[in-house]
């Protein structure tokens, strides 16, 4: 979907139920604009997410996926962050083997208080994607328009 | 096939204006399995509410998805509202475009654009959902209540009052907390102990609570109505049952020279000691670091003196493990370290204090029995200068960028208690903001100013230098005269900023309760549930939750306490019934699931399977709904996909990432 030919990547971010899915909220009640590109799935934990749903996320033609959830220490099941910071470190050095940048994963601590710092984030996330560009290693080219 | 309704809200102008919410509707119609999609000015309204149930019954619906607000603010409505429909509340999804779509968007193609992929990912989940019902869990009809200050002591005889049993674990040897240590109150200047005391004796006294102090929480396990709590009672080497609270140990104790904390290390204390003459309960702890006793094997003096024999130099730890209900967090706070702030010379001068050690300083059970003096010489002062905000309101990492609150308040009662007692003593305040917001505070102020000749400069002190002469020189500044200021004063008092208690993360990792980046614990709703903490069971009473005076910390204490009673008074919880489930058919009895399971809810049994025809018993997973959270570690940990969580299932939310990257 492009508007005036410029880049608009698609980007999926997977949000914990209780940090950083709270946290986006704050964001929106403080009005603390990030682009559009980004739509946020929520998800009870941070341990939740299958690295299944991000290579579908990449073979469906997302540019960028974003994992955030609960500071370690806070989780609110308390370990859940420490096996999706683990799975994903493995995860994301696998897909930058077959090509899909290091740029385009990321995880992102986020607490329910940090409404700014979720709105940076994804700001700076929409920005890094936008400069590598169209995400062509991964995606389903029957998927794409 | 589902047949859902589509229910897009304009919340006012809230998303309406933003989002093009007849486009929605328009777009989202054609959607598979949507049989009804329809716009509303306020769907959490009762008209609102009443549109969905039309609906369900006029067009059968099965699911739900309502286009509004966060789930973390309606979703519970809309559940509601549509088990009253007839179909389980379980179908119903949220698109949540506001938060995350009208509010954060300003042009309206991109806003409406975005809601239609948000809405079609809802729709999307909705059709793979199933109907799922809560269990039941039970309530253990008993409070626990960390911390044992006012706000801690409030919460108690609320919920004790109401009449179920609390118990308040507190680390020090007594409860009182910060209000023990304070010697008048703002604005009415009732002497601090005075009012707290009895409510320190009617806790002890009442036959629904049980306190333990000097003692700290170890572990915690379980959920709401059910936790598990292991409680460290830390030996006192005082037989409690026995002592008489005569105090002769500590009159005879040899060691005398450990700094006070009651007195905040202005005084000394001796080894074996009661923090102050009022400590509930009224029974010493030897503290062993400076014990003649435990650092050499001599003296005993204490256990010899002793007519009751309640010296017991071999007391160990002890753990209770007790069952709650309900945990309200009320640790207080403390002041900054001043570490960072050279330049006040708070480390250099005996006669540069915070406002905490002033409290002490002027409470007549303090280190100069209440006269106002100079701590290097013992002199009277006759020049002080307050400093307002240290280290609040702070933009570098050196203090905090919140405002403390109480200052302002508490250095208009000093300047007023000192010009009442020593009308001969000079006081200025240097200041950044007078803020008096609260029930007779400017007026309070004014007093201090007007009556008082209370000496406000509006201006930051930049340094506080130490003169060969024993005086202080502060230089500061006038902003609204425009003028660098140099005053020498005899003592300078440090409005330090609050922040909470130390323990505070220790204690929130344990309960799994949210804690902003200033270490306040997250309350469940800024505005609407202030006293609650988003993790079930768990309250905030007190500074835990942001900066606060008295009142405002005994009114929040009662509001917890009321959220206590509330939970306690049900026989009953129900369970979330998001729950994961193992596919008996995939499931190889690997045991993947089990090792990464936080409640250890999952176990294994052979079963008989019938996969495809063929009969056999074979090793399955099977989760204990009442333990499982639902966190879903599980789904992922398991090799062949057999575990699942019911209602954020691998195909739903597959499904929703197919939505939005279609």
């Amino acid at each position: 979907m492009s508007v005036n030919n410029e880049f608009r990547p698609k980007i999926v971010a997977f949000c914990c139920n209780w940090c950083s899915y709270a946290g986006a909220d704050l964001a929106g009640s403080s009005r603390l604009a990030y682009p559009a590109d980004v739509k946020i799935i929520r998800v009870p934990c941070s341990c939740r997410v299958n690295p299944m749903f991000i290579l579908r996320a990449f073979e469906k033609g997302a540019d960028g996926v974003i994992i955030c959830g609960c500071h370690p220490g806070d989780c609110h099941y308390s370990t859940g962050n420490y096996y999706a910071r683990r799975r994903m470190t493995l995860l994301f050095s696998m897909l930058d083997y077959i090509g899909v940048e290091k740029g385009r994963t990321r995880v992102e601590w986020v607490s329910a208080a940090e409404g700014v710092k979720f709105s940076d984030t994804m700001n700076d996330f929409v920005a890094k994607i936008k400069g590598l560009g169209e995400n062509v290693r991964l995606g389903d080219l029957r998927c794409k328009n | 096939m589902q047949r859902i309704g589509v229910f897009v809200c304009h919340c006012g102008s809230n998303i309406a204006a933003t989002v093009d919410v007849k486009k929605v509707v328009e777009v989202i119609a054609s959607e598979p399995g949507v049989v009804h999609a329809e716009d509303y000015q306020y769907m959490c309204s009762e008209a609102g509410q009443e549109k969905i149930a039309i609906a369900v019954r006029e067009k059968k619906l099965t699911g739900i998805v309502v286009c509004s607000c966060s789930p973390r603010m309606h979703e519970a409505t809309f559940r509601k509202a549509a088990e009253r429909a007839g179909i389980n509340p379980y179908m119903v999804e949220i698109a949540n475009i506001r938060e995350h779509c009208s509010w954060i968007h300003k042009d309206i193609n991109e806003a409406t654009e975005k809601a239609v992929i948000l809405a079609r990912a809802a729709v999307a989940k909705v059709n793979l959902n199933t109907p799922l019902t809560p269990g039941e869990s039970r309530v253990t009809k008993r409070a626990l209540v960390i911390g044992g200050g006012i706000a801690g002591i409030q919460t108690a005889l609320d919920i004790a009052d109401a009449g179920y049993k609390v118990d308040i674990v507190e680390k020090t040897p007594s409860i009182g907390g910060r209000m023990s240590q304070l010697d008048k109150t703002f604005p009415t200047l009732d002497c601090s102990a005075c009012i707290l005391t009895p409510k320190m004796v009617e806790a002890a006294a009442h036959e629904n609570i049980t306190i333990y102090t000097y003692s700290e929480v170890e572990k915690v396990s379980g959920f709401v109505g059910d936790f598990t709590v292991d409680i460290r009672k830390k030996a006192r080497f005082i037989d409690a049952d026995k002592c008489t609270g005569c105090g002769a140990c500590q009159e005879k104790c040899p060691s005398k020279k450990t700094p006070s904390e009651f007195n905040r290390g202005l005084g000394t204390r001796t080894a074996i000691y009661t923090p102050f003459a009022q400590a509930i309960p009224n029974v010493p702890v030897i503290d062993t670091e400076a014990c003649i006793k435990f650092k050499t094997g001599k003296c005993g003096l204490c256990q010899k003196i002793c007519a009751a024999g309640a010296v017991d130099y071999t007391q160990k730890d002890e753990i209770v493990t007790e069952k709650y209900g309900a945990i309200v967090v009320a640790t207080g706070f403390d002041t900054i370290s001043l570490d960072k702030y050279d330049e006040y010379a708070y480390n250099q001068s005996p006669d540069v204090i915070t406002s905490l050690e002033l409290e002490r300083v002027m409470n007549a059970a303090g280190p100069t029995h209440g006269h106002l003096e100079r701590l290097s010489d013992g002199k009277a002062p006759k020049e002080i200068v307050f400093i307002q905000c240290v280290g609040s309101r702070c933009s570098d990492d050196r203090g905090k960028p919140y405002c403390s609150k109480i200052c302002c308040m508490y250095t208009a009662k000093h300047a007023m208690l000192i010009r009442d007692k020593y009308p001969d003593v000079n006081v200025t305040v240097f200041y950044i903001d007078v803020r008096t917001p609260g029930k007779n505070f400017d007026e309070f102020y004014r007093r201090a100013v007007e009556q008082y000749g209370v000496n406000y400069v509006k201006g930051q002190v930049g340094k506080v230098i130490p003169q060969p002469n024993g005086k202080l020189l502060v230089q500061g500044s006038d902003l609204l005269d425009n003028k660098q200021i140099l005053k020498e004063a005899d003592m300078v008092v440090l409005a330090t900023a609050i922040e909470p208690n130390k323990d505070v993360r220790k204690i929130a990792t344990m309960l799994t309760a949210s804690i902003d980046t200033n270490n306040f614990l997250t309350e469940a709703h800024a505005k609407l549930r202030p006293v609650e903490s988003p993790t079930a069971g768990i309250f905030l009473s007190g500074v835990v939750q942001g900066p606060k005076d008295i009142p405002e910390t005994v009114s929040q204490a009662g509001a917890a306490a009321v959220k206590v009673v509330g939970l306690l008074a049900k026989d009953k919880l129900m369970t979330n019934p998001c729950t994961a489930k193992a596919d008996e058919l995939l499931c190889n009895g690997c045991s993947s699931c089990a090792n990464v399971c936080p409640y250890g809810a999952i176990s294994y049994e052979d079963t008989l399977v019938n996969d495809h025809g063929i009969r056999e018993t074979r090793r399955i997973a099977i989760v204990n709904s009442a333990l499982c959270q639902g966190c879903g570690a599980c789904t992922v940990a398991c090799p062949s996909g057999a575990m699942d969580l019911q209602g954020f299932s691998n195909r739903q939310i597959l499904s929703e990432v197919d939505a939005i990257c279609r």
